[in-house]
């Protein structure tokens, strides 16, 4: 957007739980900002406009859990394509992790995902950089030098920091830069080589299972060196009821503990698996109606803070294998927002506006973002929603270079008309059609 | 013969048992039952002088083993030559991945080559499914990874019933690694279907988590197990199953779990003993019960010709378009 | 001609009976019953096998061997039905080298039966001699087969197909005539 340029937002119903809105408002959005937004705004001169009669405009989606596979993985996914597969769920923002070919664990490495972002025309691009030196879990990274470069948290996600003490060092260093260790939490030695949740539908399967517990005693030992440390601990992917109950713990006790859960495991239960249907298998896996309750229950009272689509893109040769071989993974972006209105607030267990604050200001709070809201002085990353429209998910129309998921033809209610960053359109609807 | 029997007889009805035999699981007891009634005149060819009959001449059976396997070979091979059948054998070890050659393609490969029928053994669990999915031929799953092991726990029923004159209301009780074992999978399946009561018995490591959601009972010392039963199904324990931590020790697991002659006397009535093969003498089993009068070992390797026979015999006639409505319909599960 | 709903009985109970006792006569007149074996193809020539095995043993004074064949393995249709047919057992005694076999069938119609019965035969050793025995000969051959003791000849029109009953399958002994084709079964 070129300096001077104004853009008239109005005609629809302003959503942004930052500022406790719900309501028609008009926004005015000036090089690149959010420069006013209120209901008796009048119209600007020489703004372009955008009519958003009958849609739900929010703060745009921040994804705090991406997989784009650049370097090395390209025929998955690039940055570009992952950046535009975001804008077209609706996401203005995502963190991506670090275990690429080879892994972002160092400053040009970070500065290479940066700059690569910069130029997709998709959301705007913040890379998570590796915990450790080649994501072996063995040694700290130069984390100093990756902030300096952009990294905005570190994590080995794929993978957990197993060794306790490097975990409680990493907990420790990365107060200086104020970012959180991001942690895929799976006991190794428990997941013993398991491809689905352990329990009854596996044993019928034939199928090595990842128990709970795998999740829940990495997350219990994480919370007590988070307590030790004052380190911000952040959990990937919460998926099982146990996991719940430490974190619950860990709310309870004031730790700086922050968790999110995937739109899939908000719904999607291992009976999907059944068939050896490749397309569910992921890591932590989908597991027993109890659990999906048990998250979703969590995230309602906010001891879950934010919704990520851990989006996992995998080529289809790869996915059209034996289910021990088969890549873990659930390409997530594009479908998330109508996943979530099914899971969520078409049931009636969240409203709108809390589904918004889930996946927009949530995010933004817990990692200290200026973002994820409409308030005056923010980028302008806005989302225009359609909550009433239904869509039928067809993979093959995806913007993401891969196919992968479990929810192919499944009917969904909510769709993304538009999405601005920095007051650009990079996503409309109608121009996809 | 069931209602797939069509009263126009010039079309293929509906095949009983649909284009594949990937597992037990899903059959019904009734289909189960015809599947040992028709292994029944298999047995009376075996005794011929000339042990072969036209039925699938001019066919060819590919046997596609992931895994080494003597036996079961073996077996398929004699019943596929015994019904005329041309046989291939293919035997291919390690992954897949690792070899650069996927399932895909090894079965784009055998679409291409025409063959009619494939008994495929896969380290994979559902490398059978994934495999009939993909081929018109039929398929037959011969044990893939710790699924299922279809033919087995038939050939087991099978003798089950010619000792013991019914399955229904038998109390059956599998001894061993259930964890891994297809065998134990397909026969609790299977036996549940035609009606048994169905028991597993191990060490608690080797007793697979949610195991009584298939409706079978736990017993945690097979001394308990023992008076139970009607009949033993004894599983062989794997070596490698001590080096990864599960067991102690063979010895050990002899001594608290083996099968042995004082352990079958103390029981209130006369318990057969069945075991798939091979087996470790000395480990799961001793050398006295699996030559004594209560083993019914070698019946099951007779029965296993004869049961691969029938097996391969009734999806014959389910090919091309009676495999189209086999699929769609609930026959093609099997 | 008459388009008769009602089945038109060829032989009553006792005109099998009649044509039994003949066709056993014959038997025995053609000689060679030392080593003669009568083999039923399952289902109603076992029945009728039997009843004639009975009626030789009257006439030669000593006992007679029998023996009972399923074909069902040795159809040669077997493309074309692709329903499985349930197979009974086939029980021969012995090793048929150099012995007489008399194979015994209801009704003689295609030949095909005879055909896969002689391919099985085949396979249980080298008779000195195999002969052919049905109730009725109908006609309608499609190969070279022809029977050498015959109850009754009668040709049928295609569109009919002929019967016979027998006690151990039907309740009653009789054979007939009725409408329709004959279903693909194990006959």
């Amino acid at each position: 957007m070129s300096d001077g340029e104004r853009l008239w937002i109005h005609g629809g119903r302003v959503v942004d739980p930052s500022q406790d809105l719900d309501g028609s408002a008009g926004i005015i959005v000036e090089n690149g900002k959010i420069s006013a937004i209120g209901p008796d705004l009048d119209r600007p001169e020489d703004a372009r406009e955008i009519d958003a009669s009958g849609l739900i405009v929010a703060p745009g989606f921040i994804d705090l859990h991406v997989h784009f596979r650049e370097p090395g993985g390209e025929h998955k996914e690039t940055i570009a394509t992952g950046a535009r597969a975001a804008v077209a769920g609706g996401f203005t923002t995502v963190w991506t992790m670090p275990n690429t070919d080879p892994p972002i664990d160092d400053p040009a490495a970070v500065g290479f995902v940066k700059a690569a972002g910069e130029v997709a025309g998709g959301a705007r691009v913040m890379p998570i950089g590796a915990a450790s030196i080649g994501m072996k879990g063995e040694q700290m990274t130069e984390i100093g030098e990756l902030v300096a470069a952009g990294a905005v948290a570190v994590s080995d996600d794929g993978a957990p920091v197993a060794h306790a003490g490097l975990m409680r060092r990493l907990l420790e260093y990365t107060q200086t830069f104020g970012i959180a260790v991001v942690q895929h939490s799976e006991v190794v030695e428990l997941a013993e080589g398991g491809v689905m949740n352990e329990g009854a539908v596996a044993t019928a399967l034939g199928l090595r299972g990842i128990p709970n517990v795998a999740e829940a005693a990495m997350i219990a030992r994480d919370a007590l060196l988070s307590e030790l440390t004052g380190g911000h601990l952040h959990v990937c992917h919460v998926s099982a009821r146990e996991s719940v109950e430490q974190l619950r713990l860990a709310r309870g006790k004031g730790l700086r503990v922050t968790s999110e859960v995937t739109p899939h495991h908000l719904i999607l239960t291992e009976e999907l698996v059944r068939g050896y249907n490749t397309e569910a298998k992921v890591n932590p896996p989908l597991r027993t109606a109890r659990d999906v309750e048990a998250v979703r229950q969590a995230l309602v009272e906010g001891v879950i803070d934010v919704i990520a689509t851990d989006h996992a893109p995998h080529h289809y040769e790869e996915k059209e294998r034996e289910f021990d071989d088969a890549p873990f993974g659930i390409n997530g972006l594009e479908t998330a927002f109508g996943l979530c209105m099914k899971a969520l607030v078409e049931p009636g267990h969240l409203s709108l506006a809390d589904l918004i604050d889930r996946m927009s200001c949530a995010p933004a709070r817990i990692m200290g973002l200026d973002m994820g809201t409409l308030r005056a002085g923010a980028p302008a990353d806005v989302v225009l929603l359609d909550p009433v429209g239904r869509w039928t998910v067809d993979p093959t129309r995806f913007a993401s270079r891969s196919r992968n998921t479990p929810i192919a033809g499944w009917d969904l209610p909510g769709r993304i008309r538009r999405t601005l960053v920095e007051g650009e359109t990079r996503y409309d609807a109608e121009d996809s059609r | 013969m069931s209602a797939a029997a069509s009263a126009d007889s010039s079309t293929a009805s509906a095949p009983p048992l649909g284009k594949d035999l990937v597992g037990l699981e899903g059959l019904s007891g009734d289909t189960i039952r015809m599947i040992l009634d028709t292994a029944e005149p298999f047995k009376e060819i075996s005794e011929r002088q000339i042990k072969k009959v036209p039925v699938l001449r001019g066919q060819t059976i590919v046997n596609l083993f992931f895994e080494p396997s003597t036996r079961t070979r073996i077996s398929f091979e004699f019943a596929e030559k015994r019904l005329g059948a041309d046989t291939v054998n293919i035997s291919s070890t390690g992954s897949s991945v690792a070899k650069g050659e996927t399932l895909v393609d090894t079965a784009r490969n055998l679409e291409a080559m025409r063959i009619d029928m494939v008994v495929i053994r896969h380290g994979s669990s559902g490398a059978a499914r994934f495999l009939a999915d993909r081929i018109p031929s039929n398929v037959i799953n011969g044990g893939d990874g710790r699924h299922e092991h279809p033919t087995q726990a038939l050939l087991d029923m099978l003798t089950l019933r010619d000792r013991l004159g019914k399955i229904a209301g038998l109390k059956v009780c599998i001894v061993g690694d259930i964890v891994h074992s297809r065998v134990a999978r397909s026969n609790i399946f299977g036996l549940k279907a035609m009606g048994a009561e169905v028991a597993v018995c191990g060490p608690r490591s080797l007793v697979p988590v949610g195991i009584e959601e298939l409706g079978v009972r736990v017993f945690p010392h097979v001394e308990d197990a023992i008076e139970w039963a009607d009949a033993l199904n004894v599983l062989r324990l794997q070596l490698e199953r001590m080096s990864a931590g599960y067991i102690p020790s063979l010895r050990e697991y002899n001594r608290v779990f083996g099968v042995t002659r004082n352990r079958l006397e103390k029981a209130p009535r006369e318990v057969i003993v069945l075991h798939p093969g091979p087996m470790n003498r000395g480990v799961e089993i001793d050398s006295d019960v699996a030559d004594g009068p209560q083993s019914v070992i070698l019946p099951q390797v007779t029965n296993g010709v004869a049961v691969r026979m029938a097996v391969l015999y009734l999806l014959a006639g389910g090919r091309p378009e009676a495999a189209e409505d086999a699929k769609r319909g609930s026959g093609g599960q099997g | 001609m008459t388009a008769a709903k009602e089945p038109h009985v060829l032989l009553d109970a006792p005109g099998v009976e009649q044509a039994l006792g003949r066709l056993a006569d014959e038997i025995v007149a053609a000689g060679g019953t030392d080593d003669l074996v009568l083999v039923g193809i399952r289902r109603r020539g076992v029945e009728l096998a039997e009843r004639l095995a009975a009626l030789v043993e009257q006439r030669i004074g000593h006992p007679v061997d029998r023996g009972t064949l399923d074909i069902t393995l040795y159809r040669d249709d077997f493309a074309q039905i692709g329903t499985r047919p349930l197979i009974g057992t086939t029980e021969i005694p012995g090793d048929l080298t150099d012995r007489r076999v008399v194979i015994v069938d209801d009704v003689l119609f295609t030949g095909r039966t005879i055909r896969a019965a002689l391919n099985e035969i085949a396979d249980f050793g080298r008779p000195a001699r195999i002969e052919l025995c049905v109730l009725v000969d109908r006609g309608g051959r499609e190969l070279p087969i022809q029977a050498d003791y015959a109850g009754l000849v009668h040709d049928v029109a295609p569109g009919s197909h002929v019967e016979v009953r027998v006690p151990a399958e039907d309740g009653e002994l009789c054979a007939r005539v009725v409408q329709g084709a004959e279903e693909a079964t194990n006959e």
